[in-house]
């Protein structure tokens, strides 16, 4: 009926069609369980549930916040209207300071406890990550 | 004076790029001969931007603030070794050295390829000439590097700490120069295409470029990627970060087209796919420096940038793209006579499997780094992507790669028997038996790493029996692959048997578990020449009653005032014993991490191992002629 070469062609656009749509299906399938949002204290008081997913937190250490025992470390995430107390055991980067830009990433426990698993560093003193400072800016 | 000189030397590389467009075109329409003016011009234009660079380097070096760029990165405490890596540490310097590379390979093409046709020479000149223009213009407009301040600053602002580094010195002009190597593989390949120039003679001319920049990318990865080891202090060699991502999807792509062209060169076929690769090897490369520069990415390794930077590259991208697509689909001819004429067990079927593999990795790689910036644009979530995702899509997929990889180079070009050999049955078992031994006794999940784990072992045993029987004609395949054998094998290993503690402590206190006893003992101050540091002594026994001493140290540097942690290390072939203290503000606790992580030295020697065999293929060549 076709040729060789015809169903060698068909055959071959068949199976680059099949690893596209495979692939796509793997990457998006894998994106919706791996995704990390990022939310502001604020936005954690409006939420209607908890989910038992990982997120970021994003605001400012607290003034006088800090308070360290021998395995875990307690601050507070401040966006200067809302607050969350972070309960953490880690490693803490060093451009962690009061006063400054902080992303801690981990889950809810409830609306005011977060249970921290990674502090995220950043390289830059002049850094604030852009979700704090338009929260600042709002302010 | 030496920023005054650098702006004009500047300036008149961009009139050298007018002059050399101009003796290009009237060469290429009227003159049989090439003419050598044209060489003569491109070494000025070279030359000129040597002496920009060295006009910056000069400025650097006297720490003339009057110039903003050495004003905002440098300072007059800073060691000299750093104030000379100061001058490609920042943005402006940078994208110099960028223009530098980009202007020293072409020249160093035209000197090579005498062999090949005038016509196809000059156009890849006047395609590289396009790139040089962009690039003269970006720097001269957004990110001039000889801005003048008034009045003039008595000091400066300082190299943030953490670049302070040797590894971090030479990391960035050796990646350059694989990112700007694959400049002229994309002028080359449009040229070529143009003039319908393929061939196989043309595929084993721009092999070497492409080996050429293929090496210094995986070297200048090699090199980002241990400095992230001890200098970040997080103990980890990769972060799946954004801008680590923008250096592995070339490094990817390049890869990919390495394989397709000895595939060209043996047998003319995928000629198409190798014009994609080289146009999309050179824009992601592109893709890499808009992205790392615009601070559109949420990155753990973001520096304070500029967006208007970002515009004016994703423009001039859009403008190469669209340039390279319309070339491609309006002079680049199919061969007729000659089309892909291969049975499905053959050489090219495994490479082309292999080439499947690693663009459904690159498409990972892309999706997981751009989807964020996506979805941000569209509806305003703030998401990042992080490890788990690219482990989960990735890994699995490493198995099939590996194997395949391992049975590929047995395979004859065109046409290969379904032979029962022996040997390649016995290797499976050995594997699968030595891995199941290894994975069994430990806590995790028993079927995919063991399966993994074969693979590996599978590559390792077949590569290693090639170096005893084959010939030196596959030396540098056999040594690249085994490479990879052994990083993969050092990864798994790694992650399954690292041991980590973290813990916060007191002069004076000691933490215990059932494995290890920490003693913090005491702390030593110093002052050096820009910082000071504190030096934390730590006795470590392990379960044998063995003592280790360890010393990770602070530093408070004074301008810019940042604190850095400097790991301490204890290598030795097997494993690598990292400490690092961190400092808690206003606390007298320190945060410590101890980490124990086996096999590190073998993940660096074996990436070495990779681009060797890319350096021996390299000379090989030469030797044949």
């Amino acid at each position: 009926m076709y040729g060789r070469k015809v169903k060698l062609r068909f055959f071959f656009i068949l199976l680059i069609l099949i690893t596209l749509v495979l692939s796509v299906f793997l990457i998006l399938k894998s994106l919706e369980e791996n995704v990390v949002y990022f939310q502001s204290p604020t936005e954690i008081k409006f939420l209607s549930e908890i989910e038992k997913k990982k997120i970021r937190i994003g605001g400012m250490v607290k003034i006088d916040s800090i308070d360290i025992e021998l395995k875990e470390v307690k601050f507070i995430i401040t966006d200067l209207k809302n607050e969350i107390n972070v309960i953490y055991s880690g490693v803490i980067p060093n451009l962690f300071t009061e006063g400054k830009g902080v992303v801690a990433e981990g889950y809810l426990k409830d609306k005011n406890f977060f249970l921290a698993t990674k502090i995220l560093a950043k390289h830059d003193e002049n850094y604030m990550p852009p979700e704090v400072k338009a929260a600042l800016e709002e302010k | 004076m030496a920023s005054l000189i650098g702006l004009y030397a500047l300036i008149f590389g961009l009139c050298f790029s007018f002059l050399i467009v101009f003796f290009s075109v009237k060469n290429f329409r009227n003159i049989n001969v090439f003419d050598n003016k044209i060489i003569f011009l491109t070494f000025l234009q070279f030359f000129f931007v040597v002496v920009s660079f060295l006009g910056l380097i000069l400025s650097f070096v006297v720490s003339d603030f009057s110039n903003e760029t050495v004003f905002n990165h440098s300072h007059t405490t800073k060691p000299l070794f750093y104030k000379i890596s100061g001058t490609w540490g920042n943005h402006e310097g940078s994208l110099l050295l960028w223009l530098l590379v980009l202007t020293l390979f072409i020249f160093l093409f035209l000197l090579k390829s005498k062999k090949q046709t005038k016509q196809y020479r000059i156009l890849t000149l006047l395609f590289q000439q396009i790139i040089i223009i962009g690039f003269f213009i970006f720097l001269i407009k957004t990110s001039n590097p000889f801005n003048y301040i008034f009045p003039v600053p008595d000091e400066g602002l300082g190299l943030n700490p953490i670049l302070q580094d040797p590894a971090l010195a030479i990391h960035p002009p050796i990646l350059y120069l694989g990112y700007v190597g694959s400049s002229i593989i994309f002028s080359s390949t449009l040229a070529a295409t143009s003039l319908n120039y393929i061939s196989k003679e043309w595929a084993k001319h721009i092999k070497q470029w492409v080996l050429v920049s293929w090496i210094f990318l995986t070297l200048g990865i090699l090199l980002g990627s241990i400095w992230a080891y001890y200098e970040l202090g997080w103990g980890g060699f990769w972060f799946w970060d954004p801008v680590e991502n923008v250096s592995l999807m070339p490094w990817l792509a390049l890869t990919t087209l390495l394989h397709c062209i000895l595939v060209l060169e043996k047998r003319l076929v995928l000629t198409s796919w190798v014009v994609i690769l080289s146009i999309s090897t050179f824009t992601l490369s592109m893709c890499g420096t808009f992205l790392v520069r615009s601070g559109i990415l949420n990155s753990v390794h973001t520096f304070a940038n500029d967006p208007e930077r970002g515009l004016y590259i994703l423009i001039f991208l859009f403008c190469l793209i669209f340039l390279s697509l319309f070339i491609f689909f309006f002079f680049h001819k199919v061969e007729k006579k000659n089309i892909g004429n291969f049975f499905w067990l053959s050489k090219e079927t495994s490479i082309l499997i292999n080439n499947w593999f690693m663009m459904y990795f690159l498409s990972v790689i892309l999706i997981g780094t751009v989807y964020p910036i996506f979805l941000e644009v569209i509806s305003s979530d703030k998401i990042s992507v992080g490890p788990p995702f690219y482990n989960k899509l990735i890994i699995p997929f490493l198995i099939p790669f590996l194997l395949a990889m391992a049975i590929g180079p047995k395979l004859n070009w065109i046409k290969s028997e379904l032979k029962i050999k022996s040997y390649l049955i016995l290797f499976l078992l050995i594997s699968l038996l030595l891995s199941i031994f290894i994975i069994k006794s430990l806590n995790i999940n028993f079927l995919l790493n063991t399966i993994l784990v074969t693979s590996a072992f599978y590559l390792f045993f077949i590569t290693s029996r090639d170096f005893f029987i084959k010939k030196f004609k596959f030396f540098s395949q056999t040594i690249a692959h085994f490479g990879f054998s052994l990083l993969i094998l050092s990864i798994l290993f790694n992650n399954i048997f690292s041991t980590e503690i973290i813990t916060n402590l007191r002069i004076g206190e000691t933490f215990h578990d059932e494995k290890f006893k920490i003693n913090f003992e005491n702390i030593e101050k110093r002052n050096e020449q820009n910082f000071k540091s504190f030096i934390g002594k730590f006795n470590i026994e392990n379960f044998n009653g063995n003592v280790e001493i360890l010393r990770p140290e602070l530093r408070i540097y004074n301008q810019p005032n940042i604190v850095t942690s400097e790991a301490d290390i204890k290598t030795n072939l097997l494993t690598d014993k990292f400490m690092t203290m961190n400092l808690v503000q206003n606390q007298d606790y320190f945060n410590i991490r101890y980490q124990i992580k086996p096999f590190m030295f073998w993940i660096w020697f074996s990436v070495l191992l990779i681009s060797f065999g890319g350096i021996i293929s390299l000379f090989q060549r030469r030797y044949e002629r």
